[in-house]
C-alpha cells in the first residue's frame, strides 16, 4: 500500500504495457500501478463471474505452504482452497512463536504465510522478516467488520502487516469433579489448589509467556512484567508449585481427559473442546486477569509463492470459509460479518466471548515479553530445577 | 598414479559430506559460542567467555544426562544380551530371521508415535490401573524419570542387540566344543570364551547407544512430562524458545567434548581390557 497511483495517463499505461509484456515487472506490479487490479476487484466483486478464475490459478502457481498451529484449519476449506485455485497446501505445524520467530531469523523457512500472535509483529517488522500487505489484494478483508481491539496489533507505524484469524484467552481447565464442589476462580487459588489437594494433578505450559505470567497474575502483578524484583517473586512461587506439578507441557488435552490431570493452563479453544466433550471440565478466566490475545495471517519476506499467499489469505478470510474455520477451531472471530453465519450458541457461549469485567481484566502480551532474556532464563530454571 | 586417483575419486564424496555438513557447522558452534545474543534473540559476532562462565546455570541438565545415559545404556545391555545370545546361540535357524525382523519392526513406526503409546500405557488408566487392581496400591509412572528410562530402554533395545547378535553369531563354534571337550562346564565357558569373544559388539552396542543417548530429547520431554531435563531438552530451549544462540552453541561444544572425553576412555579402557580388535571397536 505504498505510493498507489491513483491516475494514470494513457501514454504511462502503455509504458506499463509494455514493461508487463517484456515480462520486466510483474503482474501484480502491473496492476497495482494501473489501478487494474482495484478494478478488477470491484468489478468481480459486482459480478463474480468476472473474476478470472482459470487464469488466477495459471499464475498463483501449484503450491502454497503455511506455516500455523496444530487444530488450527478445517482440512475441508483447504480442500476447496486447492479445488478453486489448483494451489495444494503445505502445512507446518509449531508449538511457540518464539520457534516461528527462530526459523524466520535462521532464514531460508519456505513459508509463504504465517500466524504469528499479537506480541510479536512489531519484532517481525523491526527485524525486517515480514512485508505490508497490498490489500488490493485482500478484498475479503473489510477492515471495518474486524474488531480493533483484535486487529490493532496487526498495524506497525500505519502499515499493516497482518490481519487477524482469530483471538483468545489463556485461563485455566478444571475437572471440577475433584474440587469438592467449590471451582477455583483465581490464579493464586490455583497454585494454592496444585500446592495442596491437587498435588501432581496440575499441568502449566511449556511456554515462558502464560507459565510465568499466571505466576505473576497470583501476585496481582502484570502478565508482561520484566520487573526484576516481581519476577523473583513468580520465580519462587513456580518453584515451590514444580515438585507438584504433574507435567510441563503444552500439550494438555489427552492428559486432562485421561483423568491423569485435573487442572492445566489452558486456551480458549482447548477449554472449549475440553468442555464439549466432557462438561465436568470448566475454563475459567482467573479474576487477577490474564492474557488475551489475537493471532494473525501475514507473510514472510521472500515468500516463495507470494501470490498463492495472497490468493489462501484472502479465501480463508471469505465470511463463509471462516466461519467453518470458528467452527472447527472454536475461537471466536473478530470479524462481524460472522455473526450472521454462525450460531447463536456459539456467540453466546461464555468460553468463547467472556464477560465483560473478565476480559476487561486481561492484557495482550507485549513484544518486550517475548524478546526478554531474563524471562527465558527464568524458564530454563524452573524446568530444570 | 592412477591408483591413487581412483583412490581420491572413491574418497571424495564421504570427505566432502564430512567437510560440508560436519567440519564446518561444528566450525560455526565452536565461533558463535564466543558470540553474544541479539537483542530481539539470535546471535552478533563478539569475543567473550561469558556463554562458557555461564554453563552452570544448565548443571541440572548435565547431571541427568549424565546419570541416566549410561543407566539407559547398563540397563539396555543386561536386556539385550541375552536376547541376542538366545537369537544367535539358541534359536531355530528356521526362525532367526524372522525373530531378528521382529526385533526391527518397531523402528517401521516413528519414535514420536511410539513415545506417544507409552503415555498411555505408563498414564493413570494404564500400567498403574492394572497395579492398583492387583492391590499393590497407587503408584505414578508418567512424568517420572522412571517413565524416560523406561522409553529410552525400549527406543534403543534394537541398537543394542544387533551388534551383539552379530559379534555372537560369527563366534567360532568350535571354540565352545573345544572348551567343552576340554572339561570346562558351560559356565566357565561361556565366562571365558563367549564373553570376551562378544565384547567387540557389546561395546560397539554400548557406544551407538549412549553417544544417540547423550543427544536425546524427544523421550524426556514426551515421558518425562517436561520435568525430566536433558542435555537436549535445554538445546531445543536454547535455540528454540529464548533463542540464546551463542549459550546454546556453548553448551552444544561442552556436549561435544564431554562425548569426546568419555567415548575415548572408554575405548582406552576397552582396549585394555584386550577384548577389542581396533578395526570393529565402532560398528
Amino acid at each position: 500500500m505504498t505510493d498507489k497511483i491513483d491516475h494514470i495517463s494513457r501514454q504511462q499505461f502503455m509504458e506499463e504495457l509494455r514493461r508487463y509484456q517484456k515480462g520486466s515487472v510483474t503482474r501484480r506490479h502491473f496492476l497495482g500501478v494501473t489501478g487494474l487490479g482495484a478494478a478488477t476487484v470491484v468489478l468481480g466483486a459486482a459480478m463474480p463471474g468476472l473474476i478470472p478464475r482459470a487464469a488466477h490459478a495459471q499464475t498463483i502457481g501449484d503450491r502454497v505452504v503455511l506455516a500455523t498451529w496444530p487444530n488450527y484449519h478445517d482440512v475441508a476449506n483447504f480442500d476447496a482452497f486447492t479445488a478453486e485455485s489448483g494451489a495444494a497446501i503445505q502445512v507446518n505445524v509449531f508449538g511457540s512463536n518464539e520457534e516461528m520467530l527462530a526459523k524466520l531469523q535462521a532464514g531460508g523457512s519456505g513459508w509463504d504465510v504465517f500466524v504469528p500472535t499479537n506480541y510479536t509483529i512489531s519484532t517481525y517488522v523491526e527485524q525486517d522478516l515480514i512485508e505490508p500487505l497490498d490489500l488490493v489484494l485482500l478484498p475479503n478483508y473489510d477492515t471495518a467488520a474486524f474488531d480493533q481491539r483484535f486487529a490493532g496489533p496487526g498495524t506497525v507505524d500505519g502499515k499493516i502487516y497482518a490481519v487477524p484469524k482469530n483471538w483468545g484467552t489463556t485461563g485455566f481447565a478444571v475437572n471440577t469433579n475433584h474440587t469438592g464442589g467449590t471451582t477455583p476462580s483465581t490464579w493464586k487459588e490455583f497454585f494454592d489448589l496444585t500446592q495442596t489437594t491437587f498435588s501432581g494433578r496440575t499441568m502449566v505450559h511449556d511456554y515462558q509467556l502464560t507459565t510465568i505470567g499466571a505466576a505473576l497474575k497470583a501476585f496481582g502483578y502484570s502478565f508482561n512484567s520484566i520487573d526484576p524484583a516481581e519476577l523473583a517473586m513468580a520465580e519462587e512461587l513456580l518453584l515451590a508449585t514444580k515438585p507438584h506439578l504433574f507435567a510441563i507441557s503444552s500439550d494438555y488435552q489427552p492428559s486432562m481427559r485421561s483423568g491423569d490431570a485435573w487442572m492445566t493452563i489452558c486456551w480458549t479453544g482447548d477449554g472449549k473442546q475440553l468442555n464439549r466433550d466432557m462438561p465436568e471440565i470448566v475454563y475459567v478466566l482467573g479474576k487477577e486477569g490474564g492474557e488475551l490475545w489475537s493471532d494473525f495471517y501475514a507473510i514472510p519476506k521472500g515468500a516463495p509463492h507470494r501470490d498463492a499467499a495472497y490468493a489462501l489469505i484472502n479465501f480463508l478470510l471469505k465470511p463463509e470459509v471462516n466461519a467453518k474455520e470458528a467452527l472447527f477451531h472454536g475461537y471466536p472471530v473478530a470479524d462481524a460479518r460472522l455473526n450472521a453465519l454462525l450460531p447463536p450458541e456459539v456467540l453466546n457461549d461464555p468460553i468463547l466471548y467472556p464477560a465483560a469485567d473478565l476480559l476487561n481484566a486481561l492484557e495482550f502480551g507485549a513484544a518486550a515479553t517475548l524478546t526478554d532474556p531474563n524471562r527465558a532464563e527464568l524458564m530454563a530454571r524452573f524446568k530444570s530445577a | 598414479m592412477q591408483r591413487r586417483l581412483s583412490t581420491w575419486l572413491l574418497l571424495a564424496p564421504a570427505g566432502l559430506w564430512f567437510a560440508v555438513m560436519l567440519v564446518l557447522p561444528l566450525c560455526f558452534v565452536v565461533v558463535f559460542s564466543f558470540g553474544e545474543r541479539a537483542a530481539a534473540g539470535g546471535y552478533v559476532p563478539a569475543f567473550t567467555f561469558a556463554q562458557y562462565a555461564n554453563l552452570p546455570a544448565r548443571a541440572a541438565a548435565f547431571k541427568n544426562t549424565l546419570m541416566l545415559a549410561p543407566l539407559g545404556t547398563i540397563l539396555s545391555l543386561l536386556i539385550a544380551y541375552p536376547l541376542a545370545y538366545f537369537l544367535a546361540m539358541q534359536a531355530d535357524p528356521k526362525w532367526r530371521t524372522l525373530l531378528l525382523i521382529l526385533v526391527i519392526v518397531p523402528f517401521w513406526t516413528s519414535i514420536l508415535i511410539r513415545s506417544y503409546a507409552w503415555i498411555f500405557i505408563l498414564g493413570g488408566q494404564g500400567l498403574p490401573a492394572v497395579i492398583d487392581w492387583l492391590g499393590f496400591g497407587q503408584v505414578r509412572l508418567i512424568n517420572t524419570p522412571f517413565a524416560v528410562l523406561t522409553g529410552i530402554v525400549y527406543g534403543y533395545l534394537p541398537l543394542m542387540v544387533l551388534p551383539v547378535y552379530v559379534s555372537l553369531e560369527r563366534l567360532d563354534k568350535r571354540l565352545l566344543e573345544a572348551s567343552a571337550d576340554l572339561g570346562a562346564p558351560p559356565l566357565r565357558s561361556f565366562l571365558q570364551v563367549t564373553l570376551p569373544l562378544s565384547l567387540p559388539g557389546v561395546a560397539t552396542g554400548c557406544m551407538l547407544v549412549f553417544i544417540l543417548l547423550m543427544g536425546e530429547f524427544l523421550i524426556p520431554a514426551m515421558l518425562g512430562g517436561g520435568k525430566v531435563f536433558f542435555i537436549g531438552n535445554a538445546l531445543v530451549d536454547l535455540f528454540l524458545q529464548s533463542r540464546n544462540w551463542a549459550f546454546g552453541a556453548a553448551v552444544a561444544v561442552t556436549l561435544v567434548v564431554i562425548m569426546l572425553v568419555t567415548v575415548s576412555l572408554y575405548m582406552w579402557l576397552m582396549r585394555r581390557m584386550g577384548g577389542v580388535r581396533d578395526d570393529v571397536a565402532l560398528m
